[in-house]
């Protein structure tokens, strides 16, 4: 028996919504029952892309998580459902189309988000995976077929050869909210994470890219390390959510230099500019 | 319910179409047999890299389906209610009147009797007629195809088109190593290949590729960029937007100035040349004129050295960053990555932007342009392919009915009078006109210089306006002056044949609906236009569709084939105009004329759907001017170059055969133009940051072309695309096209993130919604051109806001510089606000 599953890398993802639009071609219009009704004419996409902007001008990055259901394990929609909900034995959750008609409380149980409200059918829907399109034999569904980088990885969990059993592993990809315990069957890796950035100018040497100055963040007796590059920029990935941090700048010829850092967001230090020693 | 699945291709892919009683309800990308498909392999750095065993199409592609039914689709022939060929014409009311329903027979005979009578009462010349690009594909259906034989065959003025989208490669880069025959940009094969195996850096400058894709070639480039990316090459993005390839690969990012571009390259080679860190062996051997350009960049002759400190003043980033790009770039094996095509891109697009295509080509040769690693790349195109077996692309002459030999007679236009583009509206209303160049220069360099007159003499002024399939309200620049111009009784009819209703088509008199290439038969190679671009496509495998007819034309529309050929019918030249050929047994010509019947036989090609061209098992790379740099005859497979096989086959295309710092071209043929001199030089905008008009409007206004759609097509026609943010956002119910700018700009004039805000100059009024953002540097608003929907608040009021998205209202009119015949659209300044009214 076949267990579908999905790993989404997020730093594949570059942002082309061709999984939104083929899930639109899919399902726009067109009833695959008994797995899901139609889409409505706007806005139904059942795989939408959460653009995160994070940093500011010119230290800034750009994610795109996609976002479609996740076919937990524990699905609270199949909880909430009562009978409208339901887990295939191949792990695809689908909404009933004709028994969850009218159950706008669906769209709310979704703790990610994803179930959408068909004001045209009255309907709560969501991805199914195309599982119209599996059992005629389809190898992956249409989001997956069209991602032009293969950030999203399709295949039977339940086989150990496949390339995304590899993927699967703590290591590699996380829960979207491992702190919700739903063991969903799409998995993340690379999700956005704090980061922190700026760039060290000499003052006697303001036209000269202070390259090679080692810049040091800590927090209590943790101490991350990093090297200025070519242009001066330096940058530190992976910074935790609320935490505070001390960033310190020693440079041989020139005044130390410390600065706080508070908890949340993403600093863009600006131009840290070291006064030389002498001055 | 039985399905039949159809395969056709768009401009951006090869589709698998699925009908079910008569409906499409699948468009996906093109599903062929896995056998059919043999990946490439390259070899780099102890990795093998293939692609997938698929076609990645761009992202309209999938709103296929939706474009085909959608509301703006035009159903039946129309006429403008208050248009009376036999009375009154009322053209003021172009653009404000309504339309009413009439039968094929009357709209074919009002649109051949009005050309019948133009030609008799003025000349042939009267009769003029402008098509888009790319809103359909196929070599039949094709604008060079349909619509051209037939109006060849008439006699018209034809209108020539500009280098819209590469316009300073094309009038500037030409003058520094020759490529004319590529219309400005460099030979793009096995670049992928060099890339991977020998570049440690890669500079994209006002480059964006993830939303450019190889310009027909969908997505299958946005996998080379992750290679290389994840093989640690580093990205550097120069433009003032953190554009979406930025964003998707990360990297460093600089911003500068709209309109300085040039600065910045002088200060790049000024540390080059200040530290010697420049290819000396390269530029004596394969370059003529450093010595003066040294000169010019050391200040030794107006005592303005082009240092960092000084193009920081100009550009807006600091002298130490700048320093540090030039010497990254000159400590490590750089890929120059300066537009689509290699070139291409925004900088290309504004005032003077012949002298930063040309120091695009003299910043590399000075690096050994063709050594391994350095080179002039887009990143979208140049993967191993087979360049042996042809098929014709519509840019070659036997790619179009027009002119192939799949005809047994093609007639010749007998009109020599001729319009150009970007200043037809200027043409009509303000007659004579004068501009330089035949638009695509493609045979010479000489040919950028030949003077055009309009009208021009023993010829009349254009009386009928035939307008087909899409509209310059977005694309072009200054743009309403195309309302004026539609309203004025010069213009004796107006004809739009197209698909959809689009931002021009409100100002036809008669509206004739055209299907798309879903609904009828022809044949085409995904993203191989052949001719000037030849081999430059972007696609990991080669594949010719049998584009078939999926289904039967929607609603009253008919092919444009047919509508052709009903005209020339009552015109008297239907037999000459069809040789008695349908659209499939066209098709079937054009097959039979390019080398697949060695691969495949039309019976089974025309079953399957398609062919694939798969690279050569042992494939031997020849990468892009690597014979350049080693001196050795051209051995890629470029089939244009005039030099093969010559004994000067080890030469470039320019006046010296080598890279030219003193254009000997320009000192030839146009010695003292300041605007374009022998030697580029940094020439301040003519409307740029520190132009008086600043003071009046200080944003700088940078419109590129769009990520989600393809000049003004699937924009508005695909409503899918809404609900995409990047595209157009909807508020109260309406489809804003999005306006970004920095936050600080924002607050600046009290504007929120989500506001609709007017976008404004002395040339017109833009409603967009705003997004805030701090991916824009100040000082610069980023809009898309390329809008579909032109919805003045007042329609017909040419001076009225536009609340649809066309932004290039905008920008000005005026060519890049005086000899010069290109579009400025990113030197542009406005003033934003909230939007009250």
């Amino acid at each position: 028996m076949k267990r579908y599953g999905m790993v989404i890398d997020v730093d594949k993802c570059v942002g082309c919504y061709n999984c939104t639009l083929a899930c639109r071609d899919e399902h726009a219009g067109n009833d695959h029952l008994p797995v899901s009704a139609a889409q409505p004419a706007t806005g139904g996409s059942w795989v939408k892309l959460q653009v995160l902007e994070r940093g500011s001008f010119p230290k800034v990055k750009v994610s795109h998580t996609p976002m479609l259901c996740l076919h937990c394990a524990q699905a609270p929609c199949v909880q909430a459902g009562e009978g409208a909900v339901y887990r295939r034995p191949d792990g695809i959750v689908i909404i009933d189309p004709v028994k969850a008609a009218g159950r706008r409380d669906l769209a709310a149980a979704c703790p990610h988000g994803v179930i959408s409200w068909n004001e045209e059918r009255h309907l709560a829907q969501k991805c199914s995976f195309c599982a119209h399109l599996l059992d005629q034999g389809w190898k992956e569904p249409r989001c997956v077929e069209a991602c032009p980088t293969g950030a999203m990885v399709f295949g039977d969990l339940n086989d150990p050869r496949s390339a995304l059993s590899r993927l699967v592993s703590d290591e590699i990809s996380s829960d979207l909210r491992p702190d919700l315990h739903l063991k969903p069957a799409v998995r993340y890796s690379a999700l956005p994470r704090r980061f922190l950035a700026g760039e060290i100018a000499f003052d006697d040497r303001w036209e000269e890219p202070a390259a090679g100055v080692t810049v040091i963040l800590r927090r209590g007796s943790q101490e991350h390390a990093a090297t200025t590059d070519s242009f001066g920029d330096f940058e530190f990935q992976g910074l935790e959510d609320a935490a505070d941090y001390v960033l310190t700048v020693a440079h041989a010829g020139y005044k130390l230099r410390e600065l706080p850092v508070h908890g949340g967001g993403d600093p863009n230090i600006g131009t840290i500019v070291l006064q030389h020693a002498k001055s | 319910m039985t399905t039949r699945v159809f395969t056709n291709c768009t401009n951006a892919g090869p589709v698998s179409v699925y009908v079910e009683d008569g409906k499409v309800v699948r468009v996906r990308p093109l599903a062929a047999d896995e056998a059919d498909l043999r990946p490439w392999t390259i070899e780099a750095g102890g990795r093998r890299y293939s692609p997938a065993r698929k076609f990645n199409v761009a992202p309209y592609v999938l709103t296929e389906r939706n474009r085909l039914y959608s509301d703006d689709r035009i159903r039946t022939p129309l006429k403008r209610v208050d248009f009376d060929p036999r009375g009154a014409r009322h053209p003021e009311s172009r653009g404000k009147a309504g339309y009413e329903p009439i039968g094929w027979d009357e709209a074919l005979d009002i649109v051949a009797g009005e050309i019948r009578r133009v030609q008799e009462q003025y000349g042939p010349s009267a009769v003029s007629a402008m098509t888009s690009s790319h809103h359909n594909w196929g070599l039949v259906g094709y604008k060079i195809s349909a619509f051209q034989r037939f109006f060849n065959r008439l006699g018209y003025t034809a209108v020539l088109d500009n280098p819209d989208s590469w316009e300073g490669w094309h009038w500037g880069a030409t003058h520094a190593y020759g490529y004319y025959w590529r219309m400005g940009m460099p030979e793009p094969y096995d670049l992928l290949e060099d890339a991977l195996q020998h570049a440690e850096m890669i500079v994209y400058w006002s480059n964006d590729p993830d939303s450019t894709r190889g310009v027909y070639s969908g997505y299958d480039s946005a996998l080379w960029r992750q290679w290389l990316n994840e093989k640690g090459v580093k990205m550097v993005f120069i433009d003032p937007f953190h554009n979406h390839t930025a964003a998707a690969l990360g990297g460093k990012w600089l911003a500068p100035r709209p309109g300085t571009d040039a600065a910045l390259a002088l200060a790049v080679a000024h540390v080059w040349i200040s530290e010697g860190s420049y290819d000396k062996d390269y530029v004596a051997g394969r370059t003529v004129g450093f010595e003066e350009f040294r000169d010019y960049v050391l200040g030794a002759h107006d005592a303005q050295p082009k240092a960092p400190a000084w193009a920081a003043e100009q550009c807006g980033i600091p002298a130490r960053t700048i320093t540090a790009l030039a010497r990254e770039w000159a400590a490590k094996r750089t890929v120059l990555s300066a537009g689509a095509r290699g070139g291409e891109g925004g900088a290309c697009r504004q005032a003077y932007a012949t002298e930063w295509a040309r120091l695009m080509v003299l910043l590399q040769a000075m690096q050994g342009l063709g050594k391994p690693g350095v080179s002039i790349w887009g990143t979208s195109m140049g993967a191993p392919t087979e360049t042996s077996c042809w098929f014709p692309g519509y840019g070659d002459a036997d790619g179009r009915l027009a002119h192939s030999r799949v005809a047994r007679h093609c007639p010749e236009n007998p009109v020599p009078q001729r319009l150009y583009r970007p200043l037809v509206p200027d043409a009509i209303l303000a007659p004579p006109i004068q501009w330089r160049g035949e638009g695509f220069c493609n045979r010479s360099l000489e040919q950028q210089f030949t003077p055009f007159n309009y009208p021009m003499e023993g010829c009349s002024e254009v009386r009928l306006w035939y307008r087909y399939g899409g509209s310059f309200m977005g694309t072009m620049t200054d743009t309403s002056k195309w309302v004026r111009m539609y309203q004025s009784p010069k213009l004796e009819l107006v004809v739009n044949q197209d698909c959809w209703w689009s931002g021009e088509t409100r100002y036809a008199d008669v509206i004739l609906p055209a299907c798309t290439n879903l609904e009828r038969e022809d044949i085409g190679e995904w993203g191989e236009p052949g001719g000037q671009t030849r081999h430059a496509t972007g696609c990991n495998y080669r594949v010719v569709v049998r584009m078939q007819k999926c289904i039967e034309p929607l609603w009253e529309s008919k092919s444009d084939y047919r509508i052709f050929s009903l005209l020339a019918e009552r015109l008297g030249f239907a037999d000459e105009y069809t040789e008695g050929n349908s659209e499939l047994d066209w098709a079937r010509k054009f097959f039979e004329i390019s080398d697949l019947p060695g691969q495949i036989s039309w019976d089974e090609f025309n079953r399957k759907g398609y062919h694939v061209i798969n690279a050569p098992q042992r494939y031997q790379s020849t990468p892009g001017l690597r014979w350049f740099a080693e001196g050795r005859p051209c051995d890629t497979p470029d089939p244009n170059n005039p030099k093969k096989g010559t004994d000067r086959a080890h030469e470039l295309g320019t006046d010296s055969g080598k890279i030219e710092f003193v254009s000997q071209s320009l000192k030839r043929l146009m010695p003292h133009d300041a605007d374009r001199p022998p030697m580029p030089r940094y020439l301040p905008s003519w409307e740029g940051h520190e132009s008086e008009l600043a003071s009046k409007y200080p944003l700088q206004l940078i419109s590129p072309h769009p990520r989600f759609s393809f000049h003004t097509h699937y924009d508005m026609h695909a409503r899918w695309l809404n609900e995409v943010p990047g595209h157009r956002i909807e508020k109260d119910g309406y489809a804003w096209w999005p306006a970004r700018l920095n936050p600080r700009d924002a607050a600046a004039r009290g504007i929120a993130a989500g506001d609709i805000i007017k976008l404004y100059n002395d040339r017109g009024t833009v409603l967009c919604l705003a997004v805030l953002t701090e991916r824009m540097r100040r000082g610069v608003v980023h809009a898309y051109a390329s809008a579909a929907n032109y919805d003045p608040l007042q329609p017909g009021n040419p001076r009225s806001p536009d609340r649809g998205g066309c932004v290039a209202i905008l920008t000005p009119g005026r060519m890049m510089s005086a000899n010069v015949a290109g579009m400025a659209s990113n030197s542009c300044l406005i003033e934003v606000a909230k939007w009250r009214d």
